[in-house]
């Protein structure tokens, strides 16, 4: 009986990845060759839009075009099974691994074990709190630094809400602090009034809208500017607005350069979306993988700084830095072939202000 | 009996205690007591919060942010009645709504050409949807019925599958703005119905009080069954009357948001009116009306809703009973198939985008507002009425919070307390009956 069922169990699991067409990981060959080193990337949820549509064609093109070998695996958002992608990696051959962690204290033993044997480790994009590993990501304390900038310049003065993002994820709090740094001054000197501010659980944009139309009304519609961490929130923040008429009159920030909200921007409804390039961070993390076959220490990667991390650990990291998209900057996006000029332009009727649609 | 909780008779009361009145009346003591604990929040919040609770904007507001919970717990009310449980609800109301942001935003515009803001590419929209979820519905209804698989497993595959599809369309990217008539069905100031139809619903809901109220009477007579003395029928009608003036009333004192009115004045060439123009009942709130009448019709009044009670109080005898126990589930499933549906569009529509996270946890939601308004696991026992108050409570708790600006984490213990409170009270209040 527990035979068959194993053997039932085996079929349909079989059936399955024949249907998925499977595809989302490269099979490994088993020798880098002489030409050049083999780089393994651990990837923390392929499922995810971004990974597999910007991310990874730009770190393979990087290690390709040095020579190198591009290997990677898939933990579908399961840390055990990433700890275990990892050793398989460097069994497969790789003399470097980039991790794009699922949970970064999780993944802390596979990573020193991996620097213990001799392999490099890149943290992608999140923070994995091992001084030994290099930090490659964007500066999320810059990405609400630049939220802020962009608001204070449109609102000098008045009354703020702050719609942050999933309290349990540790980039809301960066992307606050950096809000907080930019308008600290403004709000000792009494400009500047918090009248509102609220996490967003799973940053869901539809918690963002029922919690902004709760800020209208707690203050009787009297909030001047909005500074929302994400372009899903920004969108929730918006359509409350709008239900009260005041779109376009209020500042919002975003960031991520969702296409919907770069639309806005043209549309004048949120002032700014800061826009994170996942092609330039894929680059560089390909680009400073490469570099580390030839000198595996990490502080010898060009253009590395010391980030000092929440857990007190000084980390050698590269920081991106991130590029604010407004009005008058959207064609930088279109440019970048980031999105199209009609997705862009949609409903957007007076072109005059908004030289990306003319 | 006419409905699945009432008391079968009723005596002339012998003296005039609170329990006797209210027995004479008939009233389901579980949903007044639901109404007194909601009106014990609402004054508590009202007063925390400096009196902004209380007021047009904020239970305008309330109603509109309950009303896609309340949709689909009606539905999950006969699920849990007949001893399933459906844990897909978001998920499918995430893939329903998405499917219905492509047809809008994508499809018809783009692959047919035929550009945005065609009259009726909402009704093909909304049709898609509803036919999708009735066929996700049917399709766990009958893995549940007919495959034998349990609900809960049935509908957690579900849960995974339905919301994992998303990404198969453009990769899960965001999809606004969605259509311009589309958008009314989320509700906001132009997606109300103004202050003279607002009172023409009241005026039909009052009538049918009235008649519902002379029909019963009628009906009873003729079968030679006991009716209430003439003062409960007048007080229950009374009641029900004044809630409903009370309720329109609410609806038209919110104002339209003065910027928006002076936007429209300057649009159509009109001022806007002494004292602003009301809004009147929200769209959303009239679906949730209209959702909550057609589902205790079929709950109550059909041999539909007759067997569903029946297979939760028993099912073996159900089934001996001659019951087509396996239709009836499937169509359970259906049911709550459809309802996602309509709240997928009240969603999508509020939020005028269609997201990856869209209706995230709320199956959850929707079971605690099923469970609080009194709906019980071990089957047989919940009514449609219970379960929107129930939706209600839920989100009076969650805004009367945010405007006091108590943080997430903090909410959600206060609702999950709430939530296991009025369950171990209600248990207790029925073991103390029995």
């Amino acid at each position: 009986m527990v035979i068959r069922k194993v053997a039932a169990l085996i079929g349909a699991a079989a059936v399955v990845f024949a249907a998925c067409g499977g595809g989302a990981t490269a099979s490994p060959a088993a020798s880098a060759g002489a030409a050049g080193c083999t780089i393994g990337v651990s990837w923390n949820n392929y499922q995810e839009e971004r990974w597999a549509k910007w991310d990874e064609p730009a770190l393979k093109k990087a290690i390709e075009d040095a020579g190198g070998k591009y290997i990677s695996n898939d933990a579908a958002s399961s840390s055990e099974k990433q700890a275990s992608n990892v050793e398989n990696l460097i069994t497969n051959g790789a003399k470097v691994v980039v991790v794009l962690a699922q949970d970064g204290t999780a993944i802390k033993p596979a990573v020193a074990a991996a620097i213990a044997d001799g392999v490099p480790v890149i943290a992608y994009d999140r923070l994995i709190e091992d001084p030994k590993a290099l930090y490659i990501t964007f500066d999320n304390v810059e990405v609400g630094r630049m939220q802020a900038r962009a608001i204070l310049e449109a609102m000098p003065k008045g009354n703020y809400v702050f719609i942050k993002g999933n309290q349990a994820d540790a980039n809301a709090d960066f992307l606050r602090g950096g809000q907080q740094e930019i308008l600290q001054a403004a709000i000792d000197a009494g400009d500047i009034k918090n009248v509102g501010e609220s996490y967003t659980d799973n940053w869901d944009p539809a918690i963002a809208q029922t919690n902004m139309e709760q800020f209208l009304t707690a203050n009787n519609n009297d909030v001047d500017a909005v500074v929302a961490s994400n372009d899903g929130t920004a969108g929730g923040v918006v359509a409350a607005l709008a239900a009260q008429g005041l779109a376009g009159k209020v500042p919002v920030s975003g960031q991520d350069g969702d296409q919907s909200a770069l639309n806005r921007v043209a549309l004048g409804t949120q002032t700014v979306s800061v826009w994170k390039d996942a092609r330039e961070l894929g680059k560089a993390a390909g680009e400073a993988a490469v570099q580390l076959c030839g000198n595996p220490d990490i502080t010898k990667v060009k253009g590395t700084i010391i980030f000092k991390s929440p857990g007190g650990n000084d980390m050698t990291s590269i920081l991106l830095t991130p590029i604010p998209i407004k009005k008058d900057n959207l064609n930088v996006v279109v440019d970048a072939g980031w999105i199209a000029k009609d997705a862009l332009c949609k409903d957007v009727t007076d072109t005059s202000s908004v030289p990306a649609c003319q | 009996m006419t409905e699945a909780t009432t008391s079968p008779a009723a005596r002339e009361p012998q003296n005039r205690s609170l329990r006797s009145l209210l027995f004479a009346m008939e009233l389901d003591t579980r949903l007044l007591g639901m109404l007194v604990a909601l009106a014990g929040i609402w004054i508590t919040f009202h007063v925390w919060s400096g009196g902004n609770f209380i007021t047009p904007r904020n239970l305008w507001n309330l109603s509109v942010q309950s009303a896609s919970i309340a949709i689909m717990a009606t539905g999950m009310v006969l699920i849990i009645v007949s001893r399933n449980i459906d844990l897909s609800v978001g998920a499918v109301l995430a893939f329903v709504g998405y499917t219905m942001a492509m047809v809008q935003a994508e499809w018809i515009p783009k692959t047919l050409g035929l550009g945005f803001d065609q009259p009726y590419t909402w009704l093909i929209a909304l049709g898609i949807g509803i036919a999708l979820g009735a066929l996700i519905g049917g399709l766990q209804g009958f893995l549940v019925a007919y495959g034998g698989v349990p609900s809960f497993i049935v509908t957690l595959g579900g849960l995974l599958v339905w919301r994992g599809l998303i990404f198969r369309y453009q990769q899960g990217q965001t999809i606004a703005p969605l259509d311009g008539i589309f958008q009314l069905l989320g509700g906001g100031p132009k997606g109300a119905l103004g202050d003279q139809l607002s009172w023409l619903l009241g005026a039909i809901a009052i009538a049918g009080i009235v008649y519902s109220l002379w029909a019963g009477r009628r009906r009873r007579r003729r079968y030679d069954f006991p009716v209430r003395p003439i003062w409960a029928e007048v007080l229950v009608g009374a009641v029900g009357i004044g809630f409903i003036i009370a309720s329109v009333w609410v609806a038209n004192s919110y104002p339209w948001p003065p910027a928006l009115a002076e936007q429209w004045a300057a649009q159509t060439g009109n001022t806007v009116p002494e004292g602003g123009i009301p809004t009147g009942i929200a769209f959303p709130v009239v679906i949730m009306l209209g959702v909550a009448l057609i589902v205790t019709y079929l709950a109550t009044r059909r041999r539909f809703g007759r067997y569903v009670y029946a297979i939760g109080g028993n099912p073996d005898a159900a089934e001996l009973g001659g019951i087509n126990v396996r239709r009836t589930i499937t169509l359970t499933f259906v049911l709550m198939g459809v309802l996602c549906a309509v709240s997928a569009a009240v969603q999508t529509a509020r939020l005028n985008a269609a997201v990856t996270n869209l209706g995230t946890q709320n199956e959850l939601d929707v079971i605690s507002a099923a469970v609080i308004g009194g709906t019980s696991f071990a089957g047989g026992i919940g009514t449609i009425p219970g379960a929107i108050l129930g939706a209600v409570v839920m989100q009076s708790l969650r805004s009367g919070m945010l405007l006091l600006n108590v943080d997430s984490p903090t909410q959600d213990i206060v609702v999950g307390i709430v939530l296991v409170a009025a369950v171990g009270f209600d248990s207790y209040l029925r073991r103390r009956a029995a």
